[in-house]
């Protein structure tokens, strides 16, 4: 079975790379990871990779809510690329691109 | 599993299918993916699909996570498709909701700390026509939700 999620530290930056599928059962164990994470590593900066995600639901969103808000206490900043069609509609009525920054794909969440 | 089919008013066919199962977390994708298929006869767009998988989605993690509170317990998923229109009921016998118009508020929870966003009734209601909630403390809950394909 792939892992759920990817982990991948650049700088201050920590990059999340999302399962396929972003539910409940899912989501088990990030809040777990990431604050061992962000223990161990300053980290000011999170970026949400959405490209191999096909589906995400509210269970999802609490998730990337909770990280957001952990960055936001610190300071620092949250970004995500990569969403499709599901994944955007989800994040539009939950009013996530108010509060985190979309890019494009990779190169342009990483030049920031 | 059952398979029933049965006249509605306009005379075509009302095709239905029930299965119950274990409240498992690993079981949402599995009834997200089971009314996805059963939906198809219907012949959604594929957005309407996505609509109706993040639907029963938050239906059945309420149950395992609230109704059931992570325990033991079987969840009943019917899905019932007639005249384009879809109607899923998610079904537990849970601890039940004492205040249902709280519960589906945006943004409630009953787990602040934890990493629930609240926003599961919410969903229900924004991607379904219809979500209806059906809850008595200590006998569990029934949500019933409706959406009307290629309409």
């Amino acid at each position: 079975m792939e892992a759920s999620f990817i982990y991948e530290a650049k700088g201050q930056t920590l990059i999340i790379r999302l399962p396929k599928e972003l539910d409940h059962h899912n989501c088990r164990n990030l809040r777990y990871e990431t604050d061992l994470l962000m223990a161990e590593n300053y980290i000011n900066r999170i970026i949400f990779d959405f490209s191999r995600t096909k589906f995400m639901d509210s269970s999802g969103v609490g998730i990337l809510l909770n990280r957001y808000k952990q960055m936001k206490a610190g300071g620092g900043r949250t970004a995500y690329f990569g969403a499709g069609p599901q994944v955007q509609r989800v994040l539009k009525i939950a009013g996530i691109p108010a509060l985190m920054e979309q890019y494009e794909n990779a190169e342009a969440a990483f030049c920031e | 599993m059952e398979h029933t089919e049965k006249e509605t008013d306009q005379g075509t066919r009302l095709e239905s299918m029930t299965l119950t199962m274990d409240s498992l977390s690993q079981n949402e994708e599995f009834s997200r993916v089971v009314v996805a298929v059963f939906a198809s006869r219907l012949n959604p767009t594929l957005e309407e699909l996505d609509d109706i998988k993040t639907a029963v989605s938050e239906a059945v993690t309420n149950a395992v996570v609230h109704g059931y509170q992570g325990g033991e317990g079987r969840i009943e998923l019917t899905a019932a498709a007639g005249d384009g229109i879809l109607t899923v009921q998610v079904k537990d016998t849970g601890i039940g909701i004492a205040d249902v118009g709280q519960a589906m508020e945006p943004m409630f929870t009953t787990a602040p700390e934890g990493e629930r966003s609240g926003m599961g009734f919410s969903f229900m209601e924004a991607f379904m026509d219809e979500v209806i909630v059906e809850s008595t403390p200590g006998m569990g809950t029934t949500v019933t939700m409706r959406k009307k394909i290629g309409g």
